[in-house]
């Protein structure tokens, strides 16, 4: 918020001033968020490369005779590393070994689909993060939101869209509870949230776990393995375009979470709190808003975002049962989504959509070259510790520094963090 | 705040009140438990205690006795010993550290009894070797913690700077076939990856605990990413190394119980036993634990008298990096010898916890180690014995216990003042 909100103002004073006016915005561009944001990707896409190219095989043999041939060097180079990134985008976006339009663009609905939970816990976390609460839990609420929503779907059938709307809603609760008691304990005994978020995780997974070998609570019926009953088909997520494509109508709800965010932080008067609580606490404070209930309402709402992957992950993605591992990592991946959307509604869904990109091609390039679908882990990581250092990214490339923005960057750590 | 001088004395005592409940509280929670436990759902049988095994300087009988009676005596005690607690606070005096640890015995003998009885033998020696087995890995990972906290890091990356040693500790000395390789790589890979934490938090001033999860993702990619590529290309010359020997200490690995338990282990295990006093011994008596720590406090008047905050930060993330790099090997060449991925699985995290609820001090962290260390092997000891506690709940305990630790209901968990917080200039 600060960054982006004070940029325009200081930067409309100095221009005047400034003989060359155009080469001043094309520095600030230059040294601007949306371009550190992809020379950020491109770095993770680097470092992928070399990772690629350091174990394939055909490189190693290549590189043995480097003196005598260096094309043939070169050639394995590309060969492994452009078969590997001509897969990761086979397997996101469009097939061309496809034989027809609808069949080539499956692996772009696949992409969706496996963006839609991490667009919803990114704008969870995103949410906290704006208010300047570090939530580590979206593991934890989104165990707790599946498992509610999944209680929900099959001990109350209902007919088609009530069954499903009552689970969601239950989902919804149960993450927004899971989030409400972080909140509660940080406003009323000071708790650092991320430690506390951080347990909880691990609480609720071997509650969780607890629960379902238990007969009776979510284990199912008539079966010894920790799973839980499967939800009736009244109470699943209809598939968004026919049975061919796996995108389902939880991408409209990750949709509808993003316009909700970005009405929530812009237009509302609660998301002025939240945001004046987020830039600074005590004068938040001094200027009468009750922090501690902002607390408390930041990780409800951010609780229940997050719930809503559980929901995704329960009565959309895993149909048939979940055992105590449905959250799939997304908790922790949703981190470096809501990183990368530098914590805006529209950045957090493009960021969602990159990873979940990184993910459904990952795992055609693990298929189809034998590279394992880790490497993706490694892209992502240093694509979000670049993002979050926009000075070392402007060292490397020789960028300059937008007219304003350093030096409060350097004075606001967690401004960075949020912008 | 709005003292009226003179009388400072009064507001000082009145903390002193507020704060000295929770701990008659703690106890009567746990007495309350115990009775619950003890009496509502009695087990019969008999519980069995076995203390000594073959090898043992002079052997002690197995102590065999009927549980309900014992549970029920010591029940009794646990309440006796918790209205005792609110008496002493009642008169405005402070339960003692003895106090609490003669009810926590009293506590868990009887939860030993009421969980064991009427199955199997209890092997305490074997109880409490897993025990130690467990903690060496988080004692390490709190040592560093404690370290980096205490100069103002927040290092939420011991997860990633365990797995990292694990692993190059695994390859190293596989490929090398020495020992000393592989420990020593094992540290550089945690220096290596304190100083990503390093440049980020410190010089880029990223927020930390941003740092330090990011750097756990890519240090879980890498290691998974290296194991499908180059461990698993050659397990034989690359991911089987020799488990570290054992080094019995002599006369003192037979002691009974504690002896096998404590005496009888790895270089890793000896190290660590040596590394708890000498990092309390550095941080709290020497010249640049003070500096270390007046980093962490107050990094601004620290700069004043002449320290380099952010080297001093960068130095002791260094050496913290070393020390859980070093405790990451105990995954691979101290115990199973191999690397599989994700082998960490969350123990960097009780680390974490446990620097919390051992409050910042190095020695109390090591304690609260071991204690996550013996809740995680009890777990598996009962699970074994078929015993009816969900072993879940003894999974989840070092969790529950820091989310109480840091909301202040089990004694009070007051951070390094600049604990978290960039310096700038």
């Amino acid at each position: 918020m600060t960054a982006t909100a004070a940029a325009p103002g200081p930067a409309q004073v100095e221009m005047p001033k400034d003989p060359s006016r155009g080469r001043q915005i094309i520095r600030d561009i230059l040294g601007g968020s949306v371009v550190i944001s992809i020379l950020a990707v491109v770095v993770g896409l680097v470092v992928g490369a070399i990772l690629i190219a350091v174990t394939d095989p055909g490189v190693q043999a290549a590189s043995g005779y480097f003196f005598d041939r260096p094309g043939a060097t070169f050639a394995a180079l590309g060969d492994s590393v452009g078969g590997a990134y001509s897969s990761l985008f086979q397997g996101a976006i469009y097939d061309f070994g496809r034989p027809d339009f609808l069949s080539g663009i499956a692996p772009l609905m696949n992409t969706l689909d496996l963006a839609t939970p991490l667009i919803l816990g990114g704008l969870g976390l995103a949410l906290g993060f704006r208010i300047g609460l570090f939530n580590i839990g979206g593991q934890g609420q989104t165990l707790v939101g599946g498992a509610v929503a999944g209680w929900v779907a099959w001990s109350f059938p209902l007919p088609f869209p009530w069954g499903l709307i009552l689970s969601i809603v239950a989902g919804i609760v149960g993450g927004a509870v899971a989030g409400g008691v972080v909140g509660l304990l940080k406003a009323r005994t000071g708790a650092s949230e991320v430690i506390v978020t951080i347990m909880l995780n691990y609480i609720v997974f071997y509650f969780i776990s607890l629960l379902l070998r238990t007969p009776g609570a979510l284990q199912a019926a008539g079966t010894i393995n920790p799973k839980s009953p499967s939800p009736p088909d009244s109470a699943r997520v209809p598939d968004l375009f026919g049975a061919q494509f796996s995108v389902t109508w939880m991408f409209v709800i990750a949709i509808a979470a993003t316009v909700f965010f970005w009405w929530l932080m812009s237009r509302s008067s609660l998301g002025f709190k939240f945001r004046a609580v987020g830039e600074n606490p005590a004068a938040a404070r001094t200027a009468g808003i009750g922090v501690d209930s902002m607390y408390i309402w930041g990780m409800v709402l951010s609780g229940a975002l997050v719930g809503l992957v559980g929901v995704n992950q329960v009565l959309a993605f895993t149909v048939g049962g979940f055992g105590s591992g449905f959250d799939a990592g997304i908790g922790f991946n949703a981190i470096t989504v809501a990183l990368l959307g530098r914590s805006r509604p529209l950045g957090v869904f493009l960021a969602g959509l990159l990873f979940g990109a990184l993910n459904s091609g990952g795992y055609v390039m693990q298929a189809a070259n034998d590279i394992p679908i880790d490497i993706v882990l490694v892209v992502q990581s240093i694509v979000v510790l670049f993002i979050a250092a926009p000075p070392l990214v402007r060292v490397l490339f020789g960028l300059p520094r937008p007219g304003t923005a350093p030096r409060r960057r350097a004075k606001a750590p967690k401004a960075v963090e949020a912008e | 705040m709005t003292t009226v001088a003179g009388i400072p004395g009064a507001v000082a005592l009145e903390k002193l009140d507020t704060r000295s409940w929770k701990t008659p509280v703690a106890l009567g929670v746990f007495a309350l438990g115990a009775v619950v436990l003890f009496l509502g759902l009695p087990r019969d049988g008999q519980a069995d205690f076995q203390f000594s095994q073959s090898g043992d300087f002079f052997s002690i009988p197995d102590l065999i006795f009927t549980a309900t009676p014992v549970c029920i005596g010591l029940a009794f005690a646990c309440v006796l010993l918790a209205a005792g607690s609110f008496a002493l606070v009642w008169f405005k005096r402070l339960t003692p550290l003895w106090y609490i640890g003669i009810f926590a015995a009293l506590f868990l003998v009887g939860f030993l009894a009421w969980a064991a009885a009427g199955l199997r033998p209890l092997p305490l020696t074997g109880l409490l070797l897993g025990s130690v087995s467990l903690s060496i890995p988080l004692v390490f990972g709190s040592l560093g913690g404690v370290i980096g906290e205490r100069t103002g890091v927040v290092n939420v990356a011991i997860e990633g700077q365990l797995l990292g040693g694990a692993f190059t500790a695994a390859l190293v000395s596989s490929v090398t076939g020495s020992f000393t390789a592989g420990l020593f790589a094992a540290a550089v890979a945690g220096v290596l990856i304190a100083l990503i934490l390093g440049v980020f938090a410190i010089t880029y001033i990223v927020e930390q605990v941003v740092v330090g999860v990011v750097v756990n993702v890519l240090v879980l990619g890498l290691t998974n990413f290296g194991y499908s590529t180059i461990l698993t290309v050659d397990p034989e010359h690359l991911n089987r190394s020799a488990t570290l020997p054992a080094l019995p200490i002599p006369l003192l690995s037979q002691i009974p119980v504690i002896g096998p338990a404590l005496f009888d282990q790895s270089i890793i295990v000896y190290v660590a036993y040596v590394a708890v006093p000498a990092v309390w011994y550095a941080l709290f008596r020497t010249k640049w634990g003070l500096r270390a720590r007046s980093v962490g406090e107050h990094p601004e008047a620290a700069d004043t008298v002449g320290i380099n905050v952010n080297r001093t930060r960068y130095l002791n993330l260094v050496i913290a990096g070393a020390i859980v790099g070093f405790g990451g090997a105990y995954f691979t060449i101290g115990s199973v010898g191999s690397f599989s991925q994700n082998m960490t699985g969350g123990q960097g995290f009780i680390a974490l916890a446990a620097v919390i609820f051992g409050r910042w001090d190095p020695v109390r962290a090591a304690m609260a180690a071991l204690l996550f260390g013996f809740a995680t092997n009890l777990q598996n000891s009962l699970g074994i014995l078929g015993s009816p506690v969900p072993s879940e709940f003894l999974l989840m305990l070092p969790y529950l216990v820091t989310v109480f630790a840091v909301a202040g209901l089990v004694g009070r968990s007051q951070a390094p003042a600049a604990d978290g917080k960039p310096y700038i200039k």
